[in-house]
């Protein structure tokens, strides 16, 4: 069963070798849209690959998406529309910064919370110890002859 | 036959493994020293069984031995002889034999290498390193054999190596990035071996720390290897993608850094024992973490190695068993009265925590989005992906924080320091810092703000480096005295650093500077980008060991003058007949001009090409390199290669004693 | 029990909070064993079939949404160059003959191949739409052939199934659905 699904998803990834750099002429009516065509097509994630942006990977769909993305920059879309108009059709797993809602507002947010969260821990943590107040409790005779024997023997570090 | 041997002294290996995961570490609990010493010798033997096995598949790829399933799937005899070598490990089975050759070697250099440590200690490390190869040779010998045969009916020849893999990048890359992360078992080891012992002290950091910075070493630079491979081999000019599998050697090595900081304040001053401890059992889990990632099909990944759910629950169980029951020696063990705080607010210490926390933060920032999609999966509400956007965005002002604790680390003083001494010790690096960040659009336009800042930030680290470092240099009583306070430990330091600051550079100025072109040019055509002129001269055929080509040659002019002759190809390969695209890379100090070739556009000779100019994009690996060196350099620090037993080390034997 | 013995059972505890985590972080891997990443939902679930203007393919005639609703039906995205299309094509067949009613989308194809394909292999189709830019394929989210769309009887997306269709995925996964929104359907 293994075997056969295998053979199967390998004749579906039609032509998905991933790493040979499909490089089409697109031409941009200005150079402002052939940015954004680089910045969007770097966000938006080729549907059936491993783990891919629709600019790296030549599969069928990459292209298709890449045309598509062209056709919707120059038709004069925003950034946000040609975003949309992909997520209707895909669903949200295309994008590769996942929309600021729902769930994902957790991971947006944890790495300020965990900032503050392990700050204040470390705050709290380091406060809540006795301080070592005593600075000089006074050495007995045999330990300062202990003392000196280790400082002998020991070399100094740096 | 051979390949029947090479079986047989795996399965030797493992036995030999059983005992040492055991016996040593029994004897540790009994004080039975004729057990204990059996450690070192079983480490060695593991050490040769390994080897042979390993060297018994290498030979059977070099041989052409198709019986193999191994050789038939993943080799040719078109390939040439050295990727033939370094396919052993370009596959799942291959790649497992490499990691338990890479354990048993690090076991045995632990064995051999560690004079000054007392049986009780050594033999329980030991043993903790053999549980490691029981899991890991188990897991080869069952559920996935390197060995199997295709007997009867042996294909006449083999399915060939994936062309992306003929590449030198194969050769170095995964035997450096499995030095690194299956080195960290030696700090997990020793960190283990502190809590069975049920004494925490300072002695244990000593002696982990030259193990741990040389793994963290191997580490940053197998994951610069991968990315600069990347760079070069995929021909679009990224170099870091926040791919799972490239975040599974990440986190490893952003605990690690944390991990390295820690033994310091560890080491000097006996602070933070149980939390260095749990971050080197921290550091080691994420490595294996990495591997289950890696191998279990649970993420999908353009590295991921084929995947089977049933190896992914074989690694997850083994997962569970060891850093659970790491955890919950850890909870039970360590100790639950904490030592009196013994520093102020402002000192080092206060610092080295700072860094920690940065760098605790940055690897669960990594973890939790790199496993978000099946965290959202698992719980059953849809599909999302968490990709490159995110993670720049996040991690990035993560590792600005740092800087400011980088200028002052080197410079601050131990258990009390006082915030007007780091005032004055920070004004002229600041000032230095905020003028270039400033001045530096005078150098290169269009001002850019991010570059501005990385400027500013790696500036000030280097004006805060070179002040300290002339400091030490003239403190001494003359030059001599001065050279000697320069030790290896420090010089480390400085070097690591000043790589780190380079990498910044690195990273944000090709990040915000990098241009690119997709055109269609025809022979003879020139166009410009970023002041170089390349020209499209012709494009012939050539053939290679096992590929036919289509190269163009492009010449690249700046000012008139011939700057470089590029050759990008457009390969065909004979075996699997894929097409590959091999970029020509034009590389310098300060920019890297890059021409790939696409595909054949019209009837008249048109191709597509893709041009880019990548400024300070060296400078990444550069600073990368530089960290690595740093922690070598750190490591031949003369304290830790102590010959004879010094006073502590004697007490610190006697206190462990039985 | 003192207060020092609580601080003190206190911070045992919390350090059992790291071994805590990780329960939860190898549950979580676990139940992602069973779970298959690359596996993806359509996104127009419940939503109805995108409109369109295609042509019939060998036929002359536009098709709409409207000729592909008005029963339960499959809608199957295939090709001449898709491999596995072929695989799956007889099982097709086998459920045409049984009665199931079997929409095609020939998928950025060629109409002379497909034709050729069909006569050669059979037609388990009612009507085949020709998508030779794939535009409808985009609006639908197709992202590779096979693919098989189970539409209720108002032209409503209810599954997507991508890859082969053959007794097994029929029998346990399209079959109950069917059944379900057959019956749906003709409870007034």
């Amino acid at each position: 069963m293994t075997l056969l699904r295998t053979l199967l998803l390998s004749a579906l990834m039609l032509g998905a070798s991933h790493a040979v750099a499909l490089i089409e002429t697109y031409d941009f009516s200005n150079p402002e849209l052939e940015a954004r065509y680089q910045y969007l097509s770097d966000e938006l994630r080729c549907p059936k690959c491993q783990n891919q942006n629709i600019a790296d990977s030549n599969a069928p769909i990459a292209q298709d998406l890449r045309r598509l993305l062209h056709q919707q920059l120059e038709s004069g879309a925003s950034d946000d529309e040609v975003l949309e108009y992909m997520v209707d059709r895909y669903g949200e797993f295309v994008r590769y910064r996942p929309a600021f809602s729902g769930t994902a507002v957790l991971l947006w947010l944890a790495p300020i919370l965990l900032l503050f969260g392990a700050v204040g821990v470390l705050i709290a943590t380091l406060r809540s110890r006795p301080k070592n107040v005593s600075e000089g409790t006074a050495l007995t005779a045999e330990d300062n002859a202990r003392l000196q024997k280790l400082l002998n023997t020991t070399e100094r570090d740096s | 036959m051979i390949p029947e041997i090479g079986h047989f002294a795996l399965i030797l290996a493992f036995c030999l493994s059983i005992i040492l995961a055991t016996v040593p570490a029994w004897g540790a609990w009994r004080g039975n020293s004729v057990a204990m010493a059996l450690a070192p010798s079983l480490s060695v033997g593991i050490l040769v069984f390994v080897t042979i096995s390993f060297g018994c598949l290498a030979t059977a790829f070099l041989q052409d031995d198709f019986s193999v399933a191994l050789v038939a799937s993943h080799s040719n005899t078109l390939l040439p002889a050295i990727y033939k070598f370094s396919a052993v490990w370009g596959n799942h089975e291959g790649s497992l034999v490499l990691w338990a050759l890479i354990l048993a070697m690090w076991t045995a250099a632990v064995a051999l290498f560690s004079p000054q440590l007392p049986l009780l200690v050594l033999s329980r490390v030991l043993s903790v390193m053999g549980v490691i190869a029981v899991g890991f040779l188990s897991f080869s010998l069952i559920t996935s054999n390197p060995f199997a045969r295709l007997l009867p009916g042996a294909p006449a020849d083999g399915n060939d190596l994936n062309p992306l893999l003929q590449d030198p990048g194969l050769i170095i890359h995964p035997p450096l990035l499995y030095m690194g992360y299956v080195g960290f078992s030696v700090a997990f080891a020793f960190a283990i071996a502190a809590l069975l012992g049920g004494r925490l002290d300072a002695s244990w950091a000593r002696w982990s720390r030259p193990w741990t910075n040389i793994a963290w070493a191997f580490l940053t630079l197998g994951i610069m290897l991968g990315s600069w491979w990347a760079y070069y081999e995929l021909g679009w000019g990224g170099w870091w993608f926040w791919d799972p599998v490239e975040n599974a050697s990440f986190m490893p090595w952003l605990a690690g850094t944390a991990l390295i900081h820690s033994l310091a304040a560890t080491e000097k001053r006996g602070l933070f024992k149980s939390w260095t401890v749990l971050l080197a059992i921290f550091a080691f889990s994420l490595s294996l973490l990495g591997t289950f990632l890696v191998r279990s099909g649970v993420l999908t990944s353009v590295h991921a190695f084929a995947t089977d759910p049933d190896r992914g629950l074989f690694i997850l169980v083994f997962l569970g068993l060891v850093v659970g029951g790491s955890l919950t020696l850890y909870a039970v063990r360590a100790p639950a009265v904490s030592s009196r705080v013994s520093f102020a607010w402002v000192s080092r210490e206060s610092l080295l925590l700072f860094n920690n926390v940065v760098f605790l933060v940055a690897t669960l920032t990594v973890l939790f989005g790199t496993l978000f999609p099946l965290i959202v999966d698992a719980l059953g509400m849809g599909k999302v992906s968490v990709g490159p956007p995110y993670f720049n965005a996040v991690f990035v002002p993560l590792m600005a924080l740092l800087v400011p604790g980088m200028v002052l680390g080197p410079v601050s003083r131990w258990k009390r320091d006082n915030a007007a001494r780091w005032r004055g010790e920070l004004l002229i690096p600041t000032a230095v810092a905020v003028l270039c960040g400033i001045t530096f659009p005078l150098v290169h336009a269009p001002y850019n703000v991010w570059v501005a800042l990385a400027v500013l930030l790696s500036s000030w680290l280097l004006v805060g480096l070179a002040k300290d470092f002339w400091g030490r240099l003239r403190s001494g009583s003359n030059t001599a005295a001065g050279l000697r306070r320069l030790t290896p430990g420090y010089c480390g330091m400085v070097i690591a650093h000043l790589g780190f600051a380079a990498c910044v550079i690195g990273v944000v100025a090709t990040s915000q500077y990098s241009i690119e072109h997709d055109l269609k040019m025809e022979p003879g055509d020139s166009r410009e980008l970023a002041g170089y002129t390349f020209r499209f001269l012709d494009v012939g055929q050539v053939r290679g060991p096992n590929f036919i080509a289509d190269e163009a040659r492009f010449e690249v002019m700046q000012n008139g003058v011939q700057v470089a002759l590029l050759n990008p190809q457009k390969r065909r390969y004979l075996a699997s007949g894929s097409v590959m695209t091999e970029a020509a890379i034009d590389d310098g100090m300060f920019r890297d001009l890059f021409v790939a070739m696409g595909e054949p556009v019209g009837d008249n000779g048109a191709w597509a090409i893709r041009l880019h100019y990548k400024p300070m994009v060296r400078w990444m690996w550069l600073g990368a390199i530089m960290m690595a060196v740093g922690a070598f350099t750190a490591t031949l620090d003369k304290r830790y290669r102590r010959e004879r037993q010094t006073a502590d080390e004697r007490i610190g034997a006697a206190a462990h004693g039985v | 029990m003192s207060a020092s013995g609580l601080q003190h059972m206190g911070s045992r505890l919390k350090l059992f909070l790291p071994l805590f985590l990780f329960v939860v972080l190898a549950t979580i891997l676990f139940r992602g064993l069973s779970l298959d990443p690359s596996e993806m939902p359509s996104a127009l679930i419940d939503r109805p079939l995108p409109q369109f203007s295609l042509p019939a393919l060998g036929a002359g005639r536009m098709l709409s949404s409207e000729d592909v609703s008005g029963e339960v039906a499959l809608l199957n995205v295939w090709a001449t160059w898709c491999i596995s299309c072929r695989v799956e094509h007889p099982y097709l067949r086998q459920l045409a003959d049984a009665g199931v009613p079997i929409f095609g989308l020939n998928y950025k194809d060629s109409d002379a191949a497909a034709l050729r394909w069909l006569e050669e292999l059979g037609n388990p189709y009612r009507l085949n739409i020709a998508d030779r830019e794939g535009t409808l394929g985009v609006d639908l989210g197709v992202y590779g052939a096979p693919e098989t769309y189970l539409l209720d009887a108002d032209g409503v997306v209810r599954y997507r199934h991508v890859g082969v269709v053959d007794e097994n995925v029929w029998r346990t996964v399209l079959e109950p659905l069917y059944i379900e929104l057959t019956r749906a359907e003709n409870t007034p």
